[in-house]
């Protein structure tokens, strides 16, 4: 009984990460993708925390919470005194036309549960059926980094990226072995301060967060 | 006591007809209320139609047969759809002839015949708000559709009375499809019966009305019928969320007692969720116009989530 309540609320879940992605390639403000970038972070953690619990798997606990601390407060904060340092919190994207990015991103989910199909059929975890979700958000966070221009929107999906993986390890088998899912933590969390470095060397070269402006860096002959 | 099928068609008819000045006025007196303004009265649509059709009707020299035409076949197909969708109970004979489709087609005719009158006269407010609306039409029957699908997938059938009872009798699961098809039906219902986001129906200011603007030539009973089916229009947006998405309560036979609980349910319902429309509108201001695309566009997103959410997680 308690184990369909749980699928049910993990799809939920999913469901919910999937929007949130959508949100993320929809969003102009800065300040609105870190939100929504926390909000996703909250939804995984409480998605690990609800299989840990089904499962049986308790090692899943530690890494819900790993993904609380890391993902919900940790990196959004970091992000949110980087773009207060960096003077760009009221900056509004120019984004490429918004509605076409949707309508690739819908075919990128479709692509991903035609990918995750036959692994469905193989497999008998309660989580199988979102593993197609997860690949959707890894895509979703691949596209994201494509169509944007910012720095800081691409690290963002970047971010997104790895949030995926994350729901990808959890759905597929259950999660990582502890010792990789620390290791990943601690790489997430110096490749933090290493873009928060890179900021602002990009920020004083060119006074803008544009990466087109590295166009400049090629040689004209 | 049991009633006959037809005679709950017919009650269904005059429910509609009977209630739907009074939701719009209810949805005033709200709307009134939580904006700190003196409300007008539940019973002021009444008084209004009621004027109306006391005046004179003032046509344009040049009005052709579409224009003097236009206000009945809107009251009047706007009618059949209230013998389409359950209201108090799915023992509907009616409801055979016509699908969910044929009924988003049925609001298509409605608008195709208002855009067409709008224009008819020729004044520059009429055609603008014609264009105004198709533009918004074309972007908000595909994502209906695709919402009312969602709804379809998960009851296996388009049968309005077939998915009621489904919905109804099922066992209670949490469908993340559904979820998403009802956030998309909530923006469309916006769109489609022209409130705060996308239009104001208050307004009568030259640059942003867009319903307003195509009926502005409308006078007497014709505007009396136009504003009527207006109201019914909204009302029958909310039956068939209603309907679609948490349709408890409904009756499945006549039984005269489980009729008149469905009614009170669906009373409950209304008010409720005219509530909530009222603080969805007091909360947002209205968009720019060529903002709407992206709008309606969350809109069909939303709806096409719904439906692969149905593949990938039921």
């Amino acid at each position: 009984m308690t184990h369909t309540i749980a699928t049910q609320i993990n799809s939920l879940l999913a469901a919910l990460i999937l929007l949130s992605a959508f949100a993320l390639l929809a969003q102009r403000k800065i300040m609105g993708l870190v939100h929504i970038f926390a909000w996703q972070g909250l939804l995984l953690a409480l998605s690990t925390a609800v299989i840990g619990y089904a499962s049986g798997e308790h090692h899943l606990y530690i890494s819900s919470l790993l993904t609380l601390g890391m993902k919900v407060i940790l990196l959004p904060y970091i992000l949110y005194k980087l773009v207060h340092k960096l003077k760009i919190h009221r900056d509004i994207e120019a984004v490429v036309n918004v509605p076409t990015t949707m309508l690739l991103g819908i075919i990128l989910v479709v692509f991903s549960y035609h990918l995750t199909a036959p692994i469905r059929e193989l497999s008998n975890l309660m989580t199988r059926s979102t593993l197609a979700v997860a690949l959707a958000t890894i895509m979703l966070g691949m596209l994201m980094m494509v169509t944007r221009r910012h720095a800081v929107t691409q690290i963002l999906g970047f971010l997104a990226m790895e949030n995926g993986l994350f729901f990808a390890a959890t759905s597929a088998t259950y999660g990582m072995p502890m010792v990789v899912e620390l290791g990943v933590a601690l790489d997430l969390l110096i490749a933090a301060f290493i873009f928060g470095i890179f900021f602002f060397h990009i920020n004083t070269t060119f006074e803008s967060l544009d990466v087109e402006q590295m166009a400049k860096l090629k040689e004209t002959d | 006591m049991s009633l006959h099928p037809f005679v709950i068609e017919l009650l269904q008819f005059a429910l509609l007809l009977g209630l739907a000045p009074a939701f719009a006025g209810w949805v005033k007196v709200l709307k009134c209320r939580v904006q700190g303004r003196t409300a007008p009265g539940i019973l002021q649509p009444y008084r209004d139609i009621r004027r109306l059709f006391g005046k004179d009707i003032v046509l344009a020299e040049n009005a052709s047969w579409l224009f003097r035409f236009t206000p009945y076949l809107t009251f009047g197909v706007t009618a059949i759809a209230a013998g389409i969708i359950p209201l108090i109970s799915v023992d509907l004979p009616l409801s055979a002839t016509a699908d969910v489709i044929a009924l988003v087609m049925l609001f298509g005719i409605v608008r195709f015949f208002t855009a067409l009158a709008g224009m008819d006269i020729g004044t520059a407010f009429g055609g603008m708000g014609s264009s105004r609306e198709m533009t918004i039409a074309s972007l908000a029957e595909p994502a209906m559709l695709m919402a009312i699908f969602t709804v379809s997938l998960a009851s296996n059938s388009t049968s309005l009375t077939q998915m009621v009872s489904v919905m109804a009798h099922s066992e209670f699961v949490i469908r993340p499809s559904l979820a998403f098809a009802l956030a998309a039906f909530i923006l469309i219902a916006l769109a489609e019966t022209g409130r705060i986001p996308v239009d104001n129906p208050a307004t009568h200011l030259e640059l942003t009305m867009i319903h307003e603007a195509m009926i502005l030539e409308y006078s007497g009973r014709h505007l009396a019928l136009i504003e009527w089916a207006g109201m019914m229009k909204l009302t029958l947006f909310f039956a068939l969320g209603i309907a679609a998405f948490c349709p408890w309560g409904i009756a499945t036979g006549g039984d005269t007692g489980l009729l008149l609980l469905a009614f009170v349910a669906l009373s409950a319902k209304l008010v409720v969720g005219a509530c909530v429309m009222v603080l969805i509108e007091t909360g947002l201001a209205k968009l720019r116009i060529f903002r709407l695309p992206e709008f309606l566009g969350s809109a069909f997103l939303l709806a096409t989530l719904g439906m692969i959410a149905f593949f990938i997680l039921e």
